[in-house]
């Protein structure tokens, strides 16, 4: 006989797949266009010594790890935990041996890791031009601006992938969010030129 | 020792998972159930149902344990039938 109900386990963390969605765009976004800011100022301020460049963007990258991963996870936990207590208040019961109980475990790990790692993968995607020309090859353009279209471009999957959750027009929400990443170049090198 | 063949609990269960995939649960332990729930009342964040069991040997501690993993918890035992270990 079997009372281990797993599948209903698996429908919770499914059902949570929509917060893990949310958290993985808007925080991909703030990564994504952090790193993009980053690149744009190092480029604009003509820096040459990648290894500076990098160690920064670097830095800010895991500070982003750090901060979505530990974020997520705190304001997750006690999300769940106001939850589980107000079911249990509902049911007049202990849920925490419960599908409930072990969902509230596990949600806020999951949803921790991908607020965390979005940004994460993504800013090592937009920074891969950079470590390529420092560790392997002079590349036959700017680094800097190799970084630049990769972050436009990665910017420009997240618009389609906007798109196809709200079932919209996929080009026309790639361009949408292009068009927010040109906007920030555009205030970066605005606010260079003024300093 | 004897056996129990039917069993009437009063289950107040949260929405999720819903009545179907509740009794499915119930049934699958064992071949031989045949479950029907019935829900009496719904509220914001529970259901109050009926489950009714049917089968040739219906294991209690089973079925609530299978209860309680799924966030639900048993008020009461309204009806039982069983059958003595001589005419089992």
């Amino acid at each position: 006989m079997n009372t281990e109900n797993k599948p209903h386990l698996m429908l919770h963390l499914l059902r949570a797949r929509s917060i893990a969605r949310r958290y993985m765009v808007t925080n991909g976004f703030d990564g994504a266009l952090t790193v993009l800011g980053m690149v744009t100022g190092f480029y604009i301020s003509g820096m040459t010594d990648l290894s500076v460049a990098l160690s920064a963007c670097m830095g800010a990258t895991i500070a982003l790890f750090i901060s979505g991963i530990s974020s997520a996870y705190l304001s997750e936990k006690a999300e769940r935990k106001k939850e589980l207590h107000d079911l249990e208040q509902a049911l007049v019961t202990d849920l925490k041996q419960s599908d409930y109980g072990e969902a509230s475990r596990y949600l806020p790990i999951l949803v921790a890791l991908v607020n965390g790692f979005s940004p994460f993968i993504l800013s090592l995607l937009i920074l891969t031009p950079l470590f390529w020309a420092q560790w392997f090859n002079e590349l036959p353009f700017s680094p800097f601006l190799g970084s630049i279209a990769v972050a436009m471009v990665c910017i420009f999957i997240l618009g389609v992938f906007l798109g196809k959750i709200s079932q919209t027009f996929w080009l026309w929400s790639g361009l949408r969010t292009l068009l927010i990443a040109i906007v920030t170049v555009a205030a970066v090198l605005f606010i260079d030129s003024a300093i | 020792m004897a056996t129990i063949r039917r069993l009437v609990l009063d289950v107040l269960k949260p929405h999720q998972p819903n009545a179907i995939a509740f009794a499915s649960t119930l049934a699958d332990l064992s071949p031989d159930y045949w479950v029907n729930l019935d829900v009496t009342e719904v509220d914001e964040k529970t259901e109050t149902t009926v489950i009714t069991i049917e089968g040739n040997d219906i294991h209690f501690e089973d079925l609530s344990a299978a209860i309680e993993k799924m966030g639900g918890s048993i008020h009461s035992i309204d009806e039982v039938e069983v059958i003595g270990s001589e005419q089992a």
